[in-house]
C-alpha cells in the first residue's frame, strides 16, 4: 500500500540515502533502523510530505502522495520528535484539538477514556507543562488510541516512556497492525509483535 | 468546518488568556507610542489635531506588527503547527481562525482604546467615531496581511526585522486611507469619508479571501 521508489534525500550538501526502494503492505510494521544522522527522521518526514525528496516517488495506494494531498492526510497519523502539545492547555484540551484536526467528532467521555487508557488518570485536567516528560509523551500518544488512520508514522515513540507505557504502546501498535494497518517507526529497541509481520529497513549501511 | 474554526479560535484565545502578558503588550505599546508625540512636539492644539490621525494609524501598524511574530512561532516550536498542516481539514480556514484570534487579541483592543487616545489629540467627537470605525475595518487587514509575512519568515534567524521590511510597505494603503478618513472627518465633514470606507472595506474583503490561502501555502514552504 505504501511504496517508496528510488528515493533520494539530501540535507544541504550531504547525501543521506539514495535509490531507496521499500514496499509496505497492510498489516505490517516497518522498523527503520540506523545510526544517528543516517536520515531516519528525514525519511519519515518525507513519507508524510513534510520534506521534499531530491529524487524518487512515494506512493500511497498507487498514487503519488503529492497528488493525493488531503486525502492522504486523512489516512496518515504522524507522531514527530516534538510532542505537538501545548503546555498551557490541559490533557483533555490538547486531545480535543488534535482529534478535531483529525476530523473526528468525539464526546468528552471518549477523550477522558483515551487518557485513562494511556495511563493519565488524575492528570487529565492539569496544564501539560506541569507534567513530566514521559507524561507529556503519553498525552501526545493518546491520539493513537482514538485514531482511525490506517498509516501511522512514529518517530522515536518510545523515548522518555517508562516500562508500563512502553508495553502499552507496543500493544497499541500490535493492535493496529493486527487490524490491517501500517506502522512505520524508528526506535533503537526491538518491537515484539504477536501477529502481523515486521519488516526492517537499515539506513546508512 | 465551523467546528474546526471554533476549536482553533477558542484554543488560541485560551492560550493567550492563560499567558496574559501577550495580550497587554501590544495594547500598552500602542498607548505609549501615541502618548509620546504630544510630549515631544508640545501641546499646541492645531499641531496635535493635524498629527493625530497619522500618529494613531502608524502606532496601530507598529503595535499590530509587534505581535505578528508570535502568530505561528509558538506553534512551530512545540510541533503543533506541523500537526495542523497534516490535517485533512481546510488549512486556509485553520489559518483564518488563528488570524481571527490574533485580531481579537491585538486589533480589537486598539479600537476600544481609541477614544481615550483621541482625547490627547483634541479630536472632535465625530472624528473619534470615524477613527474607531477605520480601525475596526483596517486592523483586520493588518492581521490578515501580516499573517502572510509571519508565515514566510517563520523559523528564520532575524525573522522579526525581515517581517517588518516585508510587511510594512504592504500596510501603506491602509495607513493612507485610514488616516485620510479621520483627517477628512475632522476638517471637512463626516459624510465625505464615505469613499475612504469603501476602499478600506474593499481591502478587507480582498485580504479576507486571499490572505488565509496565501499564508497557508507559505506555512507549508516554511516548514520544509
Amino acid at each position: 500500500m505504501l511504496e517508496v521508489v528510488q528515493l533520494e534525500c539530501r540535507r544541504g550538501d550531504r547525501l543521506l540515502f539514495s535509490a531507496l526502494d521499500v514496499e509496505v503492505g497492510g498489516g505490517t510494521l516497518l522498523h527503520v533502523r540506523g545510526r544517528n544522522g543516517s536520515g531516519k527522521t528525514t525519511l519519515l518526514r518525507a513519507l508524510c510530505g513534510l520534506f521534499t525528496p531530491e529524487r524518487g516517488k512515494i506512493r500511497w495506494r498507487g498514487t503519488p502522495i503529492a497528488e493525493l494531498g488531503d486525502e492522504y492526510h486523512r489516512d496518515l497519523l504522524y507522531f514527530g520528535h516534538l510532542n505537538g502539545i501545548k503546555g498551557d492547555l490541559t490533557g483533555v484540551e490538547n486531545l480535543r484539538v488534535t482529534t478535531t484536526l483529525d476530523g473526528e467528532r468525539l464526546d468528552e467521555q471518549a477523550l477522558w477514556a483515551a487518557l485513562a487508557r494511556i495511563g493519565l488518570q488524575g492528570f487529565e485536567d492539569l496544564p501539560t507543562r506541569m507534567l513530566s516528560q514521559g507524561q507529556k509523551k503519553r498525552v501526545a500518544l493518546a491520539r493513537l488510541v482514538l485514531s482511525r488512520a490506517p498509516l501511522w508514522v512514529l518517530d522515536e515513540p518510545f523515548t522518555a516512556l517508562d516500562t508500563a507505557a512502553v508495553a502499552l504502546l507496543e500493544t497499541l501498535i500490535a493492535e493496529h497492525v493486527a487490524g490491517g494497518g501500517i506502522v512505520v517507526l524508528t526506535t533503537h529497541q526491538d518491537v515484539p509483535l504477536t501477529s502481523g509481520q515486521v519488516a526492517r529497513l537499515d539506513l546508512g549501511s | 468546518m465551523l467546528r474546526l474554526f471554533w476549536c482553533i479560535l477558542s484554543r488560541d484565545l485560551t492560550l493567550a488568556l492563560r499567558r496574559g502578558t501577550d495580550v497587554l503588550t501590544s495594547l500598552f505599546f500602542f498607548v505609549i507610542v501615541v502618548s509620546l508625540f504630544p510630549l515631544g512636539v508640545g501641546t499646541e492644539r492645531e499641531v496635535l489635531q493635524t498629527l493625530g490621525p497619522g500618529v494613531v494609524w502608524v502606532a496601530a501598524l507598529l503595535a499590530s506588527m509587534l505581535a505578528l511574530e508570535r502568530l505561528f512561532a509558538a506553534d512551530h516550536v512545540d510541533g503543533t503547527l506541523e500537526q495542523m498542516l497534516l490535517t485533512d481539514q481546510p488549512r486556509a480556514l485553520l489559518v483564518l481562525a488563528k488570524i481571527t484570534a490574533h485580531w481579537l487579541l491585538t486589533g480589537l483592543p486598539l479600537v476600544l482604546i481609541a477614544p481615550l487616545v483621541g482625547m490627547q489629540y483634541h479630536l472632535t467627537g465625530a472624528a473619534v467615531g470615524v477613527m474607531m470605525l477605520t480601525l475596526l475595518i483596517g486592523t483586520p487587514v493588518l492581521s490578515l496581511l501580516g499573517a502572510i509575512g509571519a508565515a514566510l519568515t517563520l523559523g528564520l534567524r532575524g525573522g522579526g526585522i525581515l517581517l517588518a521590511l516585508l510587511i510594512l510597505p504592504l500596510y501603506i494603503p491602509v495607513l493612507v486611507y485610514g488616516a485620510g478618513a479621520i483627517d477628512v472627518a475632522a476638517t471637512v465633514s463626516v459624510a465625505d469619508t464615505r469613499p475612504y470606507f469603501e476602499l478600506l472595506g474593499a481591502f478587507l474583503l480582498v485580504t479576507l479571501v486571499f490572505a488565509p490561502v496565501a499564508a497557508a501555502a507559505a506555512l507549508k514552504i516554511s516548514l520544509e
